[in-house]
Order: C-alpha cells, then sequence, then structure tokens
C-alpha cells in the first residue's frame, strides 16, 4: 500500500492571510512598537536603551508614582462602579425582557440600548449639561420633588466627580449586559424549564436555581469585557474633564494619564517614551486581569450541553 | 468646512505642481499654518488682499487647522515635509524646539525686526536672545471686563485697591441682581490665567520677580507668590452657584446675558463680548494694593509667525514677513481683531473702545508676561499645568494657599537647577 502523503492545506494560509496581516500591522506590531519604546529614553543624541528605567522611575520616582497609583485607583474603583452597577441591572433587565408577559419589549430593549451607539463626545456634553448648575434640568428636577438641597456641581467636586462618571459611563453601555444576557436567557431551552415547573421551582427561585447558573458563563464575559473596556477608558473623561481629569486628578484613569504624558498637554511637551511605559502598564495590568479571569475563573465555570 | 479644506489643498498642490513645471515667472503661492480658525474670514477678505496688492505674483494661502490639534499636526506635517511656508508660531517652547530642529528658519536679520522691543520677542528667542525665530505678532492683555449697565444701577465706582475691589464684590452680592464675578474651576485654565495670571504680576512685581524665579533668586514660596493664591482663595464667595462645574463657555455666557456684573477677562474675549453682549462694557486693570502702589499687567505675548526653513519659496515669505512687521499689517489686524494687540514698539491707532481701554494700560502700567511660560515649563512635573489644578484647588478651598504654593514649588525645585539647594 501506498501511503498518501496528505496535500498540503494551502487554502488554510490564503484564507488566513489578509486577517492575520491586517491583525498583524494594526495591533501586534505596534503593541510590541511600544512595549520596545518603554525600554529606551529620549536624549539629545537619539534613542538611548535604558532597559527597565523607566518602570523604575514610573514606580519609584514619587511624583510619577503618585500620579500612577492615583490613576489606577481611580480606575479600580471606575470598574467597581461598573461590576456593582452596570452588570446587576443589566442582568435586571434582560431577566425583565425576557419574561413573555412584557409588553413593548421590543421599544424597551431598543431604547436601553441607543446610548450605547452614542459617540462618547456627544454623552460627555449631554451630561455635561443636564448636570450644569448654571443650564442644567437636574437642579430644575431635583427642585420639583422637594430635593434641592441633594444638587451639587457633582462633576466639579473632588469626592463625586469620578462616581458620577462612572454612573454615566453605566448609563451608557448598561445595554451590553442587558443584551448579551438576554440572548443567554432566550438560549435557556423551554423543556428545562417545564421540567422545573413540574419539580415546583417557579418563579424567583426558578431564576436564582435555574437561569442564573445557566446564564454564567456570559456573565464571566461580560465581566471580563467590563474589565478590558474600563481600564482602557479615555474618551468619556477626557470628552468632560479634559486631559488633566480634574478636579485635582480626581477622574484622572490610566488613560487620561497616558494621553497626558504621550502627547503632552499644554506647554508641557510629550514624553513618548514614559507614554510608551504607561501603555505597557495598561497592558500588563489588562494581561494579568484577563490571564486571571481564564486559568482561574474560567475554567471551574460548568458548562451546560443541552 | 472639511471638503473645503481638501479642495483648498487640492487646488493649492495643483498649484504647486504647476508651478514646479512651467518656468520661475509663474506666481508663488505662500500657505500659512496657524491655529486660529476663528481669524479665517479676517485673513482671507483683509490682511492677504493687502498684501497681494502691493505684491503681484504672490499669493498667500491662510490653512488654519483646530486649536488643540495644531501642534500635533504641525509638528507631524514639519517632520514629513508637508508643512506650509509660513509657520504661526506658539510663544516659548514649542516654537523654541521646532527652531532647535531646524525647522523655522533664523529671522534675526530679517528687515522690520527693528520695530519690536526685545520683550515683545523675547518669546521667540533662544534663551540667550542671540537669535529670533519669529515675527512677533499680537498679545493679550489681562484684566477685568465689567458690565457697565449694571454698574451704574448700583452705583458702582471701578475699583483702584484690592480693598475697594472686595467691596465692590460685597456690594453687588448683597443687591442680589447680579452675580458678583462670572468665573468657574472646571476647566482649570480658567483659574491659573484668568486668576492666578491676571492679578499676580501686582503681588510678584511683573518682570522683576517672574525674572528672578528663573534666576532662582525667588522661590514660589515666598509671600509674594502665595499672595495672589490667598487672595483668590478669597474669590470663592463671589462666583456663582456651582461654579465648581462650570466651564469656560459658561462663564462667557454668564457674563453676555448680563447675569454676573464683572469677569476676570484676558483681553481675547473682546471680539466675541462685543457681538454677544447687549450691554455697554468697560475694563479695569489688576487692582493694586495700596493706592498709589505701580501697576503690573500681564501682556502676554501670544502668537507670532515664522519661516518653515525647507519652504522653497523663502524669498517671497521674507517679503511677507516683513510685511507683518510692518505698521500697515499691524494696524489692520489690530483693529479686525480688537483684543489681540500688536506688539510693534510704533502705536497703533484702534477703533474699538473696550480694545483701547485695555491698551492704555500699557502707559501706565508695567507690562510682563505670564510668569510659568518661559523655561520654567520645561520640565516634569509642568509647572504651568501644575498652576492650573492648584489655582483651581485654592479657589475651589480644597487646598490652603500655603500648601499649593508649597507643592509647586517642590515640582518646579525637583528638575530646574536654579531653584534646587538654596
Amino acid at each position: 500500500m501506498l501511503a498518501h502523503k496528505r496535500p498540503i492545506r494551502w487554502h488554510i494560509a490564503v484564507f488566513l492571510a489578509p486577517a492575520l496581516l491586517v491583525y498583524t500591522i494594526v495591533m501586534i506590531l505596534p503593541l510590541f512598537g511600544t512595549l520596545q519604546l518603554s525600554l529606551f529614553r529620549g536624549t539629545s543624541g537619539g534613542q538611548v536603551f535604558v532597559g527597565l528605567e523607566n518602570f523604575r522611575t514610573l514606580l519609584g520616582d514619587p511624583r510619577w508614582s503618585s500620579s500612577f497609583w492615583n490613576a489606577l485607583w481611580n480606575n479600580v474603583w471606575f470598574f467597581i462602579i461598573h461590576m456593582l452597577v452596570q452588570n446587576p441591572i443589566g442582568i435586571l433587565l434582560a431577566a425583565l425582557l425576557s419574561n413573555p408577559r412584557l409588553r413593548l419589549r421590543g421599544f424597551y430593549r431598543t431604547a436601553i440600548f441607543v446610548p450605547t451607539i452614542l459617540s462618547f463626545v456627544i454623552v460627555g456634553f449631554v451630561w455635561k449639561l443636564l448636570l450644569s448648575p448654571i443650564w442644567g434640568v437636574a437642579p430644575g428636577l431635583l427642585d420639583l420633588v422637594g430635593l434641592k438641597s441633594l444638587f451639587a456641581p457633582w462633576l466639579g467636586k473632588e469626592e463625586y466627580a469620578l462616581t458620577t462618571l462612572g454612573l454615566i459611563s453605566v448609563w451608557q453601555f448598561v445595554g451590553i449586559p442587558m443584551m448579551l444576557i438576554y440572548a443567554a436567557l432566550l438560549s435557556i431551552p423551554d423543556e428545562i424549564l417545564e421540567a422545573a415547573e413540574c419539580d415546583g421551582i417557579t418563579g424567583m427561585a426558578q431564576f436564582w436555581k435555574i437561569k442564573l447558573p445557566l446564564i454564567l458563563p456570559s456573565i464571566g464575559i461580560i465581566s471580563v469585557l467590563t474589565f478590558v473596556g474600563n481600564f482602557n477608558a479615555f474618551d468619556l473623561i477626557y470628552s468632560s474633564q479634559g486631559a488633566l481629569a480634574g478636579p485635582n486628578f480626581s477622574t484622572d484613569i490610566l488613560g487620561t494619564f497616558l494621553y497626558r504624558t504621550f502627547f503632552g498637554f499644554q506647554l508641557q511637551i510629550g514624553d513618548p517614551n514614559m507614554g510608551a511605559t504607561i501603555a505597557s502598564m495598561m497592558f500588563f495590568i489588562i494581561l494579568a486581569g484577563v490571564c486571571l479571569y481564564l486559568f482561574a475563573i474560567q475554567t471551574r465555570l460548568r458548562r451546560y450541553q443541552f | 468646512m472639511k471638503q473645503n479644506r481638501v479642495m483648498m489643498f487640492l487646488a493649492a498642490s495643483s498649484m504647486l505642481v504647476g508651478t514646479a513645471g512651467i518656468a520661475a515667472a509663474q506666481d508663488v503661492t505662500l500657505t500659512i499654518e496657524s491655529w486660529r480658525n476663528d481669524d479665517l474670514a479676517i485673513w482671507q477678505e483683509q490682511l492677504i488682499p493687502a498684501f497681494e496688492a502691493q505684491n503681484p505674483g504672490i499669493k498667500v494661502v491662510f490653512s488654519p487647522s483646530a486649536p488643540t490639534e495644531y501642534n500635533a499636526a504641525l509638528n507631524a506635517k514639519l517632520d514629513a515635509g508637508s508643512a506650509g511656508d509660513l509657520i504661526t508660531c506658539r510663544p516659548f517652547d514649542a516654537s523654541l524646539e521646532l527652531f532647535n530642529k531646524g525647522q523655522l528658519a533664523n529671522l534675526t536679520e530679517l528687515p522690520g525686526m527693528e520695530n519690536f522691543s526685545n520683550v515683545a520677542k523675547a518669546a521667540w528667542q533662544t534663551d540667550d536672545g542671540s537669535a529670533t525665530f519669529c515675527v512677533p505678532m499680537a498679545s493679550v492683555i489681562h484684566g477685568f471686563i465689567y458690565n457697565k449697565d449694571a454698574f451704574d444701577e448700583l452705583g458702582l465706582q471701578v475699583p483702584q485697591t484690592e480693598d475697594e475691589f472686595f467691596a465692590l464684590l460685597d456690594k453687588i452680592k448683597e443687591d442680589g441682581n447680579y452675580i458678583p464675578m462670572a468665573m468657574g474651576t472646571k476647566d482649570l485654565w480658567e483659574a491659573a490665567t484668568m486668576g492666578y495670571q491676571n492679578i499676580g504680576p501686582n503681588y510678584w512685581k511683573g518682570e522683576e520677580g517672574r525674572l528672578a524665579l528663573i534666576k532662582g533668586e525667588q522661590k514660589l514660596t515666598d509671600p509674594q507668590w502665595v499672595d495672589p493664591f490667598r487672595t483668590l482663595a478669597r474669590w470663592k464667595d463671589y462666583l456663582g452657584d456651582g461654579f465648581e462645574a462650570q466651564t469656560y463657555p459658561d462663564s462667557q455666557n454668564l457674563f453676555t446675558l448680563g447675569r454676573a456684573a464683572i469677569y476676570p477677562a484676558g483681553s481675547w474675549e473682546i471680539s466675541v463680548f462685543n457681538t454677544q453682549a447687549e450691554f455697554e462694557m468697560g475694563a479695569f486693570p489688576p487692582p493694586v494694593k495700596n493706592a498709589g502702589d505701580t501697576c503690573y499687567i500681564s501682556d502676554h505675548t501670544d502668537i507670532g509667525i515664522g519661516l518653515n526653513a525647507k519652504s522653497p519659496n523663502a524669498e517671497a515669505a521674507k517679503k511677507f514677513l516683513t510685511w507683518v512687521a510692518s505698521d500697515e499689517f499691524a494696524k489692520i489686524y489690530a483693529n479686525a481683531l480688537p483684543g489681540f494687540f500688536s506688539l510693534s514698539s510704533k502705536p497703533v491707532e484702534m477703533e474699538d473702545p473696550l480694545a483701547r481701554e485695555f491698551v492704555s494700560w500699557r502707559e501706565k502700567c508695567q507690562p510682563t508676561i505670564r510668569s510659568t511660560y518661559q523655561i520654567l515649563s520645561r520640565g516634569t512635573p509642568n509647572l504651568e499645568n501644575e498652576t492650573w489644578t492648584a489655582s483651581a484647588n485654592v479657589i475651589n478651598g480644597t487646598e490652603t494657599p500655603e500648601a499649593a504654593a508649597e507643592r509647586l514649588q517642590e515640582g518646579l525645585a525637583s528638575w530646574y537647577k536654579p531653584q534646587q539647594g538654596n
């Protein structure tokens, strides 16, 4: 018998090539370029290799490190708000929407999802106006219900600004977890639910005991998406608070810190090397977070085959 | 708009190709890079026709980009060799860097440069003053613009001293019809530029203090540098409700709608306010401590114009720059843009009363430029940007004047040699 040599399957390479090429050029090369840039320092004589010196400056120099830790903590807080507010509300909305007795479901679904497709610039600007102490509707609306005393210029107060922005971002993006969970809920086969009903599990108990375990993998994915999105966030802060992320850097997150450092701001001339160092740190933080999820959490999630 | 710009670009580039192909007798086209897109009409309708009428054979195209993108876009274009022939210059380090990289030509010998004083040229010179690389075009002056109708209604007089100033603010506040002062801290720079740099020169004695700081003879923690913060901290009570979230356009609107009586200003507001405000306006310089003290004003060199060192049309461009240095340009520019004052040593006749009021302070007060702009904002942390945050903090009441000054001094001393070790 002549062993048939399997022909080389060229078509796989050919079909992969365009995507791989584009991805390499626009994602992988710049990523390595950034990592490389962070190991150099610009001097009058050109770029000099300094090893990990830039990282030492970022984490060791009191000024750099205080800005960095401030930005990182703000970022963590930003993420916490999303996890505590956006995702539970998203799940709740999805649970409500998947209730067959709810009327106008299509309308609610669309209305809640619409902000997601708006530009950050519009969202930042609109909310700045809504919350404006001078022209905004917020003070007036609070006055109508007799709660005027609760109004504060939230975006201008150190203690509230970041939380306010976090909630604005939640308002904008709550549609995404809602849609993903909604899809996951719809894909639960009716037989399982009927079986649950036969066993006497209905209403809230059915949600907690049957549906929630089945949508856990989706919740995991949403958490990762939220994590990556939050630690890459920049636009909303930049468009509503400016590159200096006022007041007093209380809304400064890694994205704005990176922008200011890399491109410079006003009289500050940009420092691409330190900027790249911050960008690399962001990359490592996100990488660590995603790895933690992939290896520690996702492998333990039980998947159900229907 | 965008399409227009593309069209203009296409037109300009096809013209360039045209001139390259045909003989030299063709028209030369000069392109001006600028961030002043607000001024497009003035350039196209007044300045360029005036120049072209006198210089047949030279065409000029004004091609501005958005202010916040200008520096980055210009650097990219210069590096790629696609920048225009004439470059509008930001003051100090941004332009100095371009000169050091060989991207701006040396204009020290340009005919017409003798029309400018050394202070006027300082923003576009090397640190030792040996080379000048941009023709100074205009400066802006800080002060306070007030609503004359409101002042008449309440029977108020323009304040001369700081005590009078605060007494005046108290009166307006007591009356309750107007917000005493329209300023917010949300955008940070308002607090620093219209606040600290506006009233500060009276404390640090203008150039004297500014240069002493650069030499390292004074510190930001000295009383003359902390006092302006102390005064700013008192402003808090006279700003509108929720000033912490009030943005720069909010402040402008509050004033032009007649809801606020006083606006801490830069003279660049004049042309905007003239078209928007329906009441009469006046202006007064920052009040001095005691009656009879010398007054100091911030007369900040803000805009200049230089020559792209790689321009193929250098001769024509130099002709244009000499014209920019002339009286004729100064007169058209200052009148078309009240609030941007000519830096020429020869006085320029202006028609706008508010602009005339501002410029009249040059005669009785000592001019200086913003303290943080020359040399002191070269390092990290950047003194100018830190001053924004510090001024806003002080007005918000979240940082004491002393603590703010201490922080600024510490930041400056961390990289600036003359401020170390004394």
